[in-house]
């Protein structure tokens, strides 16, 4: 099949295949977002971020873990635009792998916990009854905690470091999902497709698997990019404090750490990670705002 | 009445469960620690025989359920078990702590509300506009900013450049155990005295901190009170009062708003709780002893019991506020009954 991605094609009021009306819903969504300068703002940095991240160490100048204690604490200069931290290393170079770390944070969370939080909901969305009020008994206890606190108290339980810091995010990271995956699911259970299926004969697993969860996937992208902003955060206040990636990595809330000490007199030296952060996180939180406008209407 | 009272008894039923399953994580989370408790106490090169009998009189040799069961025997009579690093018991240690908490995350929530939720309603009447993309903005900024960059940042430009706010701390060395200590909280011990200074002195300690958690939480107070405006004004009632002729002013303020005020004593709530979490971080870099200080030195040293009280701390007071709403709900909105 021959497939012409024009715009007649995608915007055609009646679509002649399934992947003509997917395309085209993608296409209006896309659409519905080019109209927000905010969430291509956020895009076009979270993009750079990742690009950034990934090219780390072909546009680093320096070696991050290279030290030249000859030339500690050293301004902004041409040899080192944003200055050196403490052992001499390149604050810029230090800051593009650090986006490596933190990314690679990110994604391993979300790839833990989108797919549990999912599971979890639509199961006792659909099912219902004594598993459903199991099932959302764990999650309330496990919502009866911040975040911060619980994935503190977890580190510190396992062992302080990235692999840690991402299992404890992920454990307060799903009842969220849970919920919201859940709530999507109740409210297509008892629709007549569903019953049709089920007429059908098609087993329950399939009806969770095909029908049910991939309808609950729109609301849970929204919210997981407005959640990476918050994983951001959490990650570089675990590191922060002490108990997230740990010092000769160049994890920004660590990068911080260190340089609170001298932050009066060398101020160049925590601003980069701090900035870095922010935009890093105020991009995602600008994209998902967007997202929600045009995949969940309702929520406005 | 019946009704009411059967969705009592299972909302009483499920903050039991909650309880519960707040005693098993914080169980778990003392329980798993990489180090053995037993070698911790008595050092690496202890004979077998002091091995052995320390671990029975530390209870660690019973069954898994025993030892949990003990755990919220302990729990139910207020034993949080002691400090290794104060020495003290933790709920003393808590009792000292929490104060200073609670002072910081109350001002936050109230400066948050009274900032956030006219910024909120002022967004939702002008929806689309300028004033409503920049209030989008500047409330993102500040959720998306951690709060020790905030803090960071604030003691940079204030107290070191400008030198216009206090440095670290909760109050000036000069006034350092000079006011009675009745509630814990200084600025109300201070208005007890009588002593104006050390209250000036303990607010503007508290200004930084304070407006830092206030501007992070404002963010989501905002964002909820313009959706629920935007709900409350597109209703006939809004539309109605409207086609009397009221003015706009009136409209919103005293039609459209109280059915919202409702709404968002839940939002406010879940802020107070999410206050405590920014807290911590806040008061690591403000030197603030308050809980989420004691939580930090403590998770550093590994000394586990203030680390599991503190944690269930938190997570009574969070499960208390959002009953406290689910209540307060209830009883004000007569939908809902």
């Amino acid at each position: 099949m021959s497939v012409a991605f024009t715009r007649d094609w995608l915007l055609a009021e009646t679509p002649a295949s399934r992947a003509q009306a997917a395309w085209g819903r993608r296409y209006r969504a896309w659409l519905g977002l080019r109209a927000n300068p905010l969430a291509m703002i956020g895009l076009a940095v979270v993009v750079a971020f990742v690009l950034l991240a990934l090219a780390a160490s072909l546009l680093a100048t320096h070696d991050p873990g290279a030290q030249d204690l000859a030339n500690r604490l050293a301004r902004p200069s041409a040899a080192h635009w944003l200055g050196t931290d403490e052992l001499g290393r390149d604050i810029y170079s230090r800051i593009l792998h650090g986006g490596r770390v933190t990314l690679g944070m990110v994604i391993a969370v979300v790839v833990l916990v989108a797919p549990l939080g999912l599971a979890v909901g639509c199961v006792a969305g659909y099912f219902g009854g004594l598993v459903d009020r199991v099932l959302m008994r764990v999650t309330d206890v496990f919502l009866a905690f911040p975040r911060l606190i619980l994935a503190l108290a977890f580190v510190a339980a396992l062992k302080p470091g990235v692999e840690s810091a991402i299992l404890a995010i992920a454990l307060t990271a799903w009842p969220p999902y849970a919920r919201l995956a859940r709530a999507e699911t109740m409210t297509v259970r008892n629709s007549d497709f569903i019953a049709a299926c089920r007429l059908t004969g098609a087993a329950p697993a399939r009806i969770v698997l095909r029908h049910v969860a991939p309808l609950c996937v729109p609301s849970l992208v929204v919210r997981i990019t407005l959640d990476m902003s918050s994983i951001i955060i959490t990650a570089a206040s675990l590191g922060f404090l002490g108990m997230g990636a740990q010092p000769p990595s160049p994890e920004w809330g660590a990068m911080i750490a260190t340089a609170k000490r001298f932050i009066f007199e060398q101020w160049w030296v925590p601003t980069g990670p701090g900035i870095a952060i922010m935009l890093a996180s105020l991009a995602f939180n600008f994209l998902g705002d967007g997202l929600r406008d045009v995949l969940d209407p309702k929520q406005r | 009445m019946r009704k009411r009272l059967g969705s009592l008894a299972s909302g009483l039923a499920s903050i039991a469960l909650t309880l519960l399953g707040l005693a098993i994580v914080t169980f778990l989370i003392g329980r798993v620690m990489p180090i053995d408790p037993v070698l911790a106490a008595v050092g690496d090169n202890a004979p077998q025989a002091v091995i052995e009998r320390t671990r029975a009189e530390m209870g660690l040799d019973r069954p898994i359920a025993v030892q949990f069961l003990t755990y919220l025997w302990q729990l139910a009579h207020g034993d949080l078990g002691r400090s290794i690093l104060t020495k003290n018991a933790v709920t003393s240690d808590i009792a000292r702590y929490f104060p200073a908490t609670l002072e910081l995350a109350t001002a936050a929530v109230l400066v948050a509300a009274v900032v956030g939720v006219p910024l909120g309603v002022w967004a939702a009447v002008r929806q689309g506009t300028v004033i409503d993309q920049t209030i989008r903005v500047v409330c993102l900024a500040g959720h998306s900013t951690p709060v020790f960059v905030l803090a960071l940042g604030s003691l940079l430009i204030f107290y070191a450049i400008l030198g216009i706010a206090p440095g670290p701390g909760r109050q000036d060395i000069v006034f350092q155990d000079m006011v009675p200590h009745v509630t814990g909280l200084l600025t109300v011990d201070a208005l007890i005295a009588g002593d104006y200074d050390a209250l000036r002195d303990a607010l503007a300690h508290m200004v930084q901190p304070v407006l830092i958690l206030a501007y992070f939480s404002m963010a989501y107070i905002t964002r909820m009170t313009r959706a629920f405006m935007l709900d409350a004004l597109n209703g006939e009632y809004v539309v109605t009062a409207r086609a009397k002729g009221l003015s706009g002013t009136a409209v919103v303020w005293r039609h459209a708003f109280p059915n919202v005020g409702v709404r968002l004593v839940t939002v406010l709530a879940l802020t107070y709780a999410g206050l405590l979490e920014g807290a911590v971080v806040t008061e690591t870099v403000f030197a603030w002893p308050g809980l989420g200080q004691y939580l930090t030195v403590s998770l550093m040293n590994a000394d586990m019991n203030p680390v599991v009280g503190a944690t269930l701390l938190v997570g009574l007071v969070y499960v208390g506020l959002n009953l406290l709403a689910d209540l307060l709900y209830r009883q004000l909105d007569p939908r809902v009954r």
